[in-house]
């Protein structure tokens, strides 16, 4: 149930975006990517679900073994990949639909209740997990687009949740919001690593401080540091790291 | 010097206002110059009359247009029905699938339909089309039929409208933006599901704007129509039977018009419905598409 | 897993009916362009655009279609010229002198495209009763204005496209410098250069084509005209008037004169797409 990273390169066109990434991401926790703007953290991200597949003239070289299944290559099927591992985006996209139709959207596309009232039941369970439920209440059936965009970030994390996945990707999913709604949105996610296994990249060390289990630190299309969240805080091994994390260079 | 320089920019900015109303006024000056012309035939016969009725005996002074405008309706259905969804499909591909080297190798085709004159689809009509539906096609439900027909006129006015339809789809659809498609796709939904539940329904109002656009242009379409529809005057009763929509009325009789009383002005009539139709429906459809590009931008 | 199965499927099956319908695209082109050629090669001769219609030539009998040529090279050429003369200050007023949300702007472009999607034939009927009302008969002129009135709105909205991404730190740079507005327009026709010569060849496509239009205004003769009030030949409408003869030497003709016109229009559609291309990829 873990996700293992084996010397994954990436380039685009004739750029070398990702370097000979090795990587463990435990499950049942929270991994925070972090690393200056430009380092490769969502095209790490976007790897894993293969949402990259849509770059022009990508490549992809290595392994990324998904519960021991190696998702690179055309072997797999892609779309039962990405049912399995949700994106939480960096600006809430809800899709031109309700409120209803947003969370029912990924359970219709991939059929997955038969009948219209477990239908019901499944997005009314995943409003409630990330709390919207007595917000929108007898207005699930109104555009998704008049929320607010706190609430816009939860309906699409709902909206990951109710396919049923077992991971969780999340781009600066915070960092689009007001503060008050990125605590909430911050707590959710920490509240749902019982569940799920989750990665981040978050351009805020603080909030890697609070909420990470473990930390990759990337630079330059490589990883530079990875492991459990108090070692690489407390006691980085490399210097790029203790540098970064000083705030030397962001 | 420099005062010069100013009343040069200033006379320039004049000269270039008065250019652009001027250009703005056309359309009006289009309008009013038809509706005087086709006023006398107005005289005496209300619209609706005219527009309702399918006696048509010119040197009588009747004028009912019904058959003309049936005609004209039945070629345009039949065009759309053919292009549409040939352009849905080939457009969706391009926006959605297509790497760009596909696009390199369709968008050359589509300019080439698009740059080629009506008259050689005229030519194409008569050689290709006519004689196909002639051969083949009505066989199997009639006796004989020379092949200039609704149908035939329908594909060849399908096909002139083809890259537009083209053209109009690709541009609606490329202002969805990638992330609403991402967001789909990271649900686990392939491509087409992606295309079929974010993309077309999002861009419903665009589609029927330029679907719109693609029905004006084929109402309007002349010479290519004139070669393969038949030009019998009646209602037609099927798509086996040859019509007369409104331009080949008014090109075919351009020359004997000036011989009759009221017919220049029975054909102007013709002309003040095309470009009254042609006027609201581009409007419509150009106001939804500026607004779309707008929140694009 | 069975889920998965129907959603491939109907992937599948779409993306089969993509590629039909592309195919069906290619098609088209090949099936008319092949057409047009075909028969225009068997009737193609060197006396067919170097020679005058002779004595009996709708009979049958020897001559070309050079009146046809020269009638729509002289409306074609005199109208593009009065056309971008026209355009141009019209373009960069819009772009220039108004701002961008200008309301004027906002219905100068709508009133153009409404204007692009007008019927030639409404163009031709329209300007055949404006030629009534002064008293002209059907002749070179009357063409060149209403090939002009048409081409207007294909210059003004292809040129415009080209100015509207034009980037505006470069009139920002002018003006800096104490340019007027009128003197940066040296400045703005330089650097939209190629959008002006894809619109011109666009333009011309659209002019030495239309048939509609010009059947009104222009005419038909046998002859070269020598002044503007005398009526002239154009080549659709050689194609158009030869098809409908009986006899199958005119049909060739006409078939020719179709091949001429079809090369002309792609020579121009190639042009305008290289033009294009090598614009983008210098911006890049």
């Amino acid at each position: 149930m873990a996700i293992e990273v084996q010397n994954l390169n990436v380039h685009i066109k004739d750029n070398h975006i990702l370097k000979n990434i090795n990587l463990t991401l435990p499950e049942k926790q929270i991994t925070c990517i972090i690393g200056p703007s430009g380092c490769g953290k969502s095209t790490l991200l976007r790897t894993l679900n293969r949402l990259i597949d849509g770059t022009e003239g990508v490549r992809l070289d290595g392994k990324v073994l998904v519960d021991g299944q190696d998702i690179i290559g055309s072997g797999p099927e892609i779309t039962e990949l990405r049912r399995r591992i949700g994106l939480v985006s960096q600006r809430p996209c809800p899709l031109p639909m309700s409120i209803f139709d947003n969370v029912a959207y990924g359970c219709r596309i991939n059929k997955m209740h038969k009948r219209h009232k477990a239908l019901i039941y499944a997005v009314q369970k995943n409003l409630k997990a990330v709390g919207l439920w007595d917000e929108v209440r007898g207005r699930v059936r109104t555009p998704a687009a008049r929320l607010s965009i706190g609430q816009q970030q939860r309906l699409c994390l709902a909206r990951s949740l109710a396919v049923e996945p077992q991971y969780i990707l999340a781009d600066e999913a915070t960092s689009a919001l007001d503060p008050i709604s990125s605590k909430t949105v911050e707590d959710l996610f920490v509240s749902l690593k019982n569940d799920y296994t989750i990665i981040m990249v978050t351009h805020t060390l603080r909030q890697a401080l609070r909420i990470a289990d473990n930390v990759v630190f990337m630079y330059l299309g490589e990883v530079v540091e990875s492991g459990p969240a108090q070692q690489v805080f407390h006691h980085p091994q490399q210097e790029l790291t203790q540098k970064y994390l000083s705030g030397a260079f962001s | 010097m420099l005062r010069g320089r100013i009343v040069k920019d200033k006379m320039a900015q004049g000269l270039m206002c008065l250019l652009t109303i001027l250009s703005i006024l056309f359309v009006l000056v289009m309008a009013v110059g038809l509706y005087l012309k086709s006023a006398p035939v107005l005289e005496g016969r209300s619209f609706v009359s005219l527009i309702t009725s399918s006696e048509w005996k010119p040197m009588k002074g009747e004028f009912g247009f019904l058959p003309f405008i049936v005609g004209s309706l039945w070629v345009t259905f039949l065009a759309i029905l053919i292009a549409f969804p040939i352009s849905l499909l080939t457009a969706i591909y391009l926006t959605e699938y297509a790497r760009p080297k596909v696009r390199k190798l369709v968008f050359p085709a589509l300019d080439i339909l698009a740059a080629l004159p009506s008259v050689i689809y005229g030519v194409w009509g008569m050689l290709v089309i006519v004689p196909w539906i002639s051969s083949h096609v009505a066989p199997h439900f009639m006796d004989f039929s020379s092949g200039y027909t609704v149908l035939a006129a329908g594909i060849v006015l399908g096909v002139m409208v083809l890259p537009l339809l083209v053209s109009l789809f690709i541009e609606v659809f490329s202002s969805v933006p990638i992330e609403l498609r991402e967001a789909s796709l990271a649900l686990g939904a392939t491509r087409w599901q992606t295309a079929k539940k974010v993309v077309l329904r999002k861009t419903l109002a665009g589609m029927l704007a330029a679907t719109v656009l693609a029905v004006s242009r084929a109402m309007g379409e002349t010479i290519a129509v004139l070669m393969v529809c038949g030009c019998v005057i009646g209602i037609p009763k099927g798509v086996l039977e040859p019509c007369y929509p409104i331009p080949a009325l008014i090109a075919n009789n351009y020359g004997e018009m000036l011989s009759m009383p009221l017919y220049e002005s029975a054909l102007m009539f013709a002309a003040l419905i095309l470009f009254a139709v042609v006027l609201v429906f581009n409007l419509l459809s150009r106001i939804i598409l500026y607004r779309i590009e707008r929140k694009e931008a | 897993m069975k889920v998965n199965k129907s959603k491939r499927i109907e992937e599948t099956l779409f993306k089969v009916l993509m590629w039909v319908a592309m195919a069906v695209v290619f098609g088209f082109v090949i099936s008319v362009i092949w057409t047009v050629f075909s028969r225009g090669a068997k009737a193609m001769s060197w006396d067919m655009i170097t020679k005058l219609p002779g004595g009996g030539f709708y009979i049958g009998k020897e001559g070309g279609f050079l009146n046809a040529i020269v009638g729509s090279l002289y409306i074609v050429g005199a109208s593009t010229l009065i056309g971008l003369l026209i355009s141009i200050p019209v373009v960069f007023y819009l772009n220039v002198y108004l701002k961008k949300d200008s309301r004027l702007a906002y219905v100068a472009r709508l009133a153009f495209d409404v204007l692009f999607g007008m019927p030639s034939i409404v163009y031709g009927a329209f300007g055949f009763s404006i030629m009534i009302y002064f008293g002209l008969r059907t002749s070179l002129l009357g063409g060149i204005i209403v090939i002009t009135l048409l081409i207007i709105p294909i210059f003004i909205r292809s040129m415009d496209e080209a100015t509207r991404n034009f980037p505006r730190d470069i009139l920002d740079a002018s003006f800096s410098l104490g340019a007027t507005r009128w003197e940066t327009l040296k400045v703005v026709v330089r650097q939209i250069a190629p959008g002006i010569a894809t619109a011109t060849l666009l333009s011309i496509g659209r002019a030495i084509g239309d048939a509609a239009s010009v059947m009104f205004t222009a005419g038909y003769t046998d002859s070269i005209p020598t002044s503007l009030s005398q009526p002239a030949a154009t080549l659709p409408l050689a194609v158009f008037f030869q098809l409908s003869s009986p006899i199958p030497e005119v049909q060739d003709r006409a078939y020719a004169a179709a091949l001429v016109l079809t090369v002309i229009v792609l020579l121009l559609s190639i042009g305008g797409r290289f033009i294009t291309n090598r614009f983008s990829k210098n911006k890049l």
